[in-house]
């Protein structure tokens, strides 16, 4: 795994990302600029999570024209990893990458709170590390996080596996109460239907280490580590961070 | 070329939440104004341009509000072209 980070004016989970990638598993990765215009040699692309743009107009609709999402959009269209977390999913909806749109959390409140999400498909490269059905505790940090898109692309993102979070109960049911921001029927990942860009609202970086209260985000990097053909995670990484 | 003073509205599509408009609406109905049956919170750009005509500017607002403006997905939008100096 070879990780470019996007820093647009705003992101503020670029860092999470980087000591993510690079303290708990032990690859490299590094930070791009927004006004950049190539990727390099990189194997993933992370839209981190932050307010780009001070969300101005929508959520993620100005970063879409920063120079390099014209090379996102290459790297992606030839088939390379993108991982858009939180500010990141809203980004990639407003640049066509992925479908549908976030709108206002039905409360109106800005959320900042432990969710439980259901791992729906673990046959992606983002979640083959994790069981099928299994229950995640992972932070949410959004205004603007309530999945919307028409009946057509909702049917269309469920007979393709492609709901790949949903937000769920203690119990691992999808109820109206386990789903923080009006998210339709409880979506809170999805992934587009050649299988190589997921976003997510919850922040899987945020949740790497039991020092953080939990690892159960770091699935999704061990998954994409995996699929990239990583090997072994250096053992030094795990004594270090004390979580396996 | 002149320049055209247009008003782009853009609004919730019809149909879907809007957790804003739904907080006024029940604001509304507390400060006793009955008679509210729904409320819409949008946005109202003024945008000042030079073109041709205005069919010219209409049709360069309308393919900025396809790119930028409005999202396709959630918002419809109306364009509004007001006289000029």
């Amino acid at each position: 795994m070879n990780a470019a980070i996007v820093t647009f004016p705003g992101s503020n989970c670029d860092y999470d990302c980087y000591k993510a990638i690079t303290d708990v598993l032990g690859r490299p990765a590094r930070f791009v600029w927004h006004r950049e215009t190539e990727l390099g040699d990189a194997d993933l692309v992370i839209l981190p999570g932050g307010f780009s743009y001070g969300d101005y107009l929508r959520a993620g609709a100005i970063a879409r024209f920063s120079p390099i999402m014209d090379a996102v959009q290459r790297f992606a269209a030839d088939g390379g990893l993108v991982l858009g977390i939180c500010n990141g999913f809203q980004v990639l909806c407003e640049a066509g990458l992925l479908p549908g749109a976030l709108i206002r959390n039905a409360t109106l409140k800005f959320l900042g709170q432990t969710v439980r999400v259901r791992v729906e498909n673990a046959t992606t490269p983002f979640t083959a590390a994790y069981e099928p059905g299994q229950i995640l505790e992972l932070h949410i940090a959004h205004g603007e996080g309530s999945y919307v898109a028409d009946a057509a692309t909702l049917d269309a993102l469920e007979a393709g596996g492609r709901v790949v979070f949903r937000y769920v109960n203690a119990a691992g049911n999808v109820t109206a109460d386990a789903n923080p921001n009006g998210s339709m029927r409880n979506i809170a990942g999805i992934i587009n239907e050649r299988g190589n860009v997921l976003g997510l609202m919850p922040h899987p970086e945020r949740s790497v280490e039991l020092l953080l209260g939990s690892d159960d985000g770091l699935g999704v990097f061990t998954s994409l580590d995996a699929y990239l053909g990583g090997g072994a995670v250096p053992a030094a990484h795990f004594a270090a961070g004390g979580a396996a | 070329m002149r320049e055209y003073d247009i008003e782009v509205r853009i609004a919730p599509r019809q149909g879907l939440l809007d957790p804003q408009g739904n907080a006024i609406h029940n604001a509304l109905h507390s400060l006793e104004f009955d008679e509210v049956e729904s409320v819409r919170v949008g946005r109202l750009l003024r945008i000042r341009l030079l073109a041709d005509s205005a069919e010219g500017a209409r049709s360069s607002v309308d393919d900025m509000c396809r790119k930028l403006l409005a999202n396709p997905v959630t918002e419809d939008y109306e364009i509004a072209i007001g006289a000029t100096a």
